[in-house]
């Protein structure tokens, strides 16, 4: 078991350098081969009214001219031990771990990105309660009162709520329900949890709900599979022979199997959405990571980019670490060795 | 008064295609200590019987009709919730594969607690020490240490064994063994059906065993029924089934049956086609497409259902041909290739 937890460990933190140096790849050779030269970066950098020499300094100061290959090291090196930009006007600390630094807001990376994490936690969180509760709960009735009015008009819904993008249900219920109705806060309020739990919630449970309609859709319609599959099963007719009231038929014996496979796409998705809900975050305005992303990719701004892009990868790989240790835990089948 | 009487009874799924007539007027009865064992292919209506006495098609799509009577109470027009607090107290069943009827997740333990606390109100920790003398008395070895373990790390006979385990554990007077051997390795087979007689004596439980093995109900069984298309064709003792059968179908079962004790001159006898659709039942009787001697009833074979008639003795048979017509093809014409 500790073995098997420390291979995986390994396995996590290769993965982590494969993403990174796929993600470096993307952003520093790939527009290299297209025809862009080191200058053509440097001038990201520069005023407007730089000379050519100018250009060139900030080139050299940056490493830009060097192979990629250092390039890339000095960006791992910076993650460990921080580093120094030095672009001619001056020079800017970024401390470790430093997933780069921003010339657009003339910022490090990093902090930033610990700033916006607590929206999309507190939005991931909430969400992921409530599409879990609903999802489970309405999958299980649909597959019980399976061809019932029920079951049918909750699939309906089901199909609905896994087709429309957040983007359209989230601006549908702002319109109706915050500046319609107004029972729900506008578009791009938050409030610290630390602050008021309840304002917290209060001006999160807009966001929830979209984010947890699009997922317990898809949770309502696995979960009702599964149960179907599972009340078929040997065991299920076992159990009712040993004379087993039909509520525990269902919840210890049947929802038990069921929830095997919801258990480990719950924890991709949690990890999935904490490297940041972009379609719901942009719907409400929420300056989480999901939002910081949008605004990066807008601005062209790459080391934004690419140390988003490290923070999602990093949360996906724990998730998915979670999820197999949690399958053993799940699953007595499975062993861990 | 009988123990087990079965009146009539009828089990007819409606589906898109048409009724399904799985269990179509079927009668027995059974006291305890006694075995009966039903013989029949895939589709006979065996299952669905079984199933049927323990109530477990009640609430579904099922048509029930007829009566089954268990020590004094009728079960069909009983309640589910009645007919479920006797399942697995007054009468339990063992199923045909252990490792797809016992759940993963849980503990053979735990299994066998959960149905010992359903119909006793004892601790956990009562409920355990049970568990484990029950799983010594089939036969489990260390039964203190393998009460822990998972279904998936038993071998195939030792989950039957718990699986026996479990379903004595209330001490039923009916135990239902649904193809119980089916599923194991031919060693371990001969053991189940040792232990499964030997508890059935501590127990005194009337035992119906379920089953497509006449080799099977030979070393168990008192009497046999012989199903077919959801009837019974053919009902008796032991000896009436094998040693004076009079039903075509039957002399079929035993020709197809392999034996060790005679020398291999002759291929097996298998029997012509396959079992009858359960919806569109052949008319008349329902083995006539398959039987050799339907042109000997006169065309009866095909127009008219026959009646299930008493030849001797309690031996029951549902056959056109007359009980003259019948000892003499057993005679002249069956036995002989058989001991062959």
């Amino acid at each position: 078991m500790v073995t098997y937890i420390i291979r995986r460990l390994i396995g996590a933190l290769a993965m982590l350098f494969v993403v990174s140096a796929v993600t470096f790849s993307i952003f520093f050779v790939v527009p290299r081969l297209a025809g862009v030269t080191p200058d053509d970066m440097a001038n990201r950098y520069v005023g407007r009214a730089a000379t050519a020499a100018n250009v060139q300094a900030t080139a050299q100061k940056l490493g830009l001219y060097d192979p990629v290959v250092v390039q890339y090291g000095r960006w791992v090196k910076g993650v460990f031990v921080g580093s120094e930009y030095d672009y001619g006007a001056g020079v800017e600390h970024c401390p470790a771990p430093c997933l780069g630094y921003s010339f657009v807001t003339k910022q490090p990376v990093w902090p930033d990105l610990v700033d916006r994490l607590p929206v999309t936690l507190s939005l991931a969180a909430g969400a992921s309660v409530i599409w879990l509760v609903i999802g489970v709960s309405v999958g299980v009735l649909s597959a019980l009162k399976r061809r019932s009015i029920f079951d049918r008009g909750a699939m309906i819904i089901a199909l609905a709520g896994v087709s429309l993008p957040p983007f359209f249900t989230g601006l549908v219920a702002l319109s109706l329900l915050s500046y319609g109705l107004g029972i729900t806060a506008p578009g791009g309020a938050y409030v610290p949890l630390s602050e008021n739990p309840a304002q917290w919630a209060y001006s999160l449970i807009l966001p929830w709900l979209t984010l947890a309609f699009l997922n317990a859709a898809a949770y309502a319609r696995l979960t009702r599979a599964g149960m179907l599959d599972t009340m078929g099963e040997d065991y299920i007719r076992t159990a009712r022979a040993k004379g087993l009231k039909e509520s525990k038929v269902i919840g210890k014996h049947g929802l038990r199997a069921a929830l095997t496979p919801i258990v480990t796409i719950f924890g991709l998705d949690v990890g999935i959405l904490v490297g940041g809900a972009i379609l719901t975050e942009n719907a409400f305005s929420l300056q989480g990571l999901g939002k910081y992303a949008t605004t990066a990719i807008a601005a062209n701004d790459l080391p934004k980019i690419m140390g988003f892009t490290m923070l999602a990868a990093f949360f996906i790989v724990v998730a998915n670490l979670i999820v197999d240790l949690l399958y053993a835990v799940v699953d007595p089948r499975v062993r861990l060795s | 008064m009988t123990f087990l009487q079965l009146n009539d009874l009828k089990i007819h799924f409606p589906t898109d295609d048409g009724l399904v007539r799985s269990v179509d007027g079927l009668s027995f009865q059974l006291e305890r200590g006694k075995t009966l064992g039903i013989v029949g292919e895939s589709g006979s209506g065996k299952s669905v019987t079984s199933l049927g006495i323990l109530g477990l098609h009640k609430g579904g799509r099922a048509k029930i009709s007829g009566e089954i009577w268990l020590d004094g109470e009728e079960l069909v027009s009983a309640s589910p919730e009645h007919v479920r607090s006797l399942r697995g107290k007054k009468m339990a069943m063992i199923f045909q594969d252990p490792l797809s009827a016992m759940h993963p997740y849980y503990t053979v333990g735990d299994q066998i607690i959960e149905a010992y606390r359903i119909h006793n109100n004892v601790s956990k920790k009562v409920a355990k020490k049970h568990a484990i003398d029950m799983l010594g008395r089939v036969g489990i070895p260390q039964p203190d240490r393998r009460v822990d373990s998972y279904p998936h790390e038993f071998s195939g006979g030792m989950r039957q064994r718990a699986m026996i385990a479990m379903a004595l554990s209330c001490d039923p007077e009916l135990l239902i063994a649904d193809e119980p051997t089916t599923a194991l390795d031919v060693t371990v087979q001969a053991q189940i059906l040792d232990l499964m007689r030997d508890l059935q004596r501590d127990f005194n439980a009337a035992l119906i065993i379920i089953t497509h093995d006449l080799g099977v109900v030979a070393e168990l069984s008192d009497d046999i029924l012989v199903m077919y298309g959801g009837k019974c064709i053919e009902y008796g003792s032991a000896d009436d089934i094998f040693e004076r059968p009079e039903h075509p179908y039957t002399w079929g079962l035993l020709g197809s049956m392999p034996r060790l004790d005679r020398e291999v001159t002759e291929r097996l006898l298998p029997i012509k086609g396959s079992p009858p659709s359960l919806i569109n039942v052949p008319s008349g009787c329902a083995f006539h497409p398959r039987c050799a001697f339907e042109p000997r009833t006169g065309g009866k074979g095909s127009t008219l259902v026959p009646d299930l008639v008493e030849t001797e003795g309690g031996h029951l048979v549902r056959c056109h041909l007359s009980r003259e017509e019948r000892r003499d093809i057993w005679a002249t014409e069956i036995k002989p290739k058989l001991e062959s």
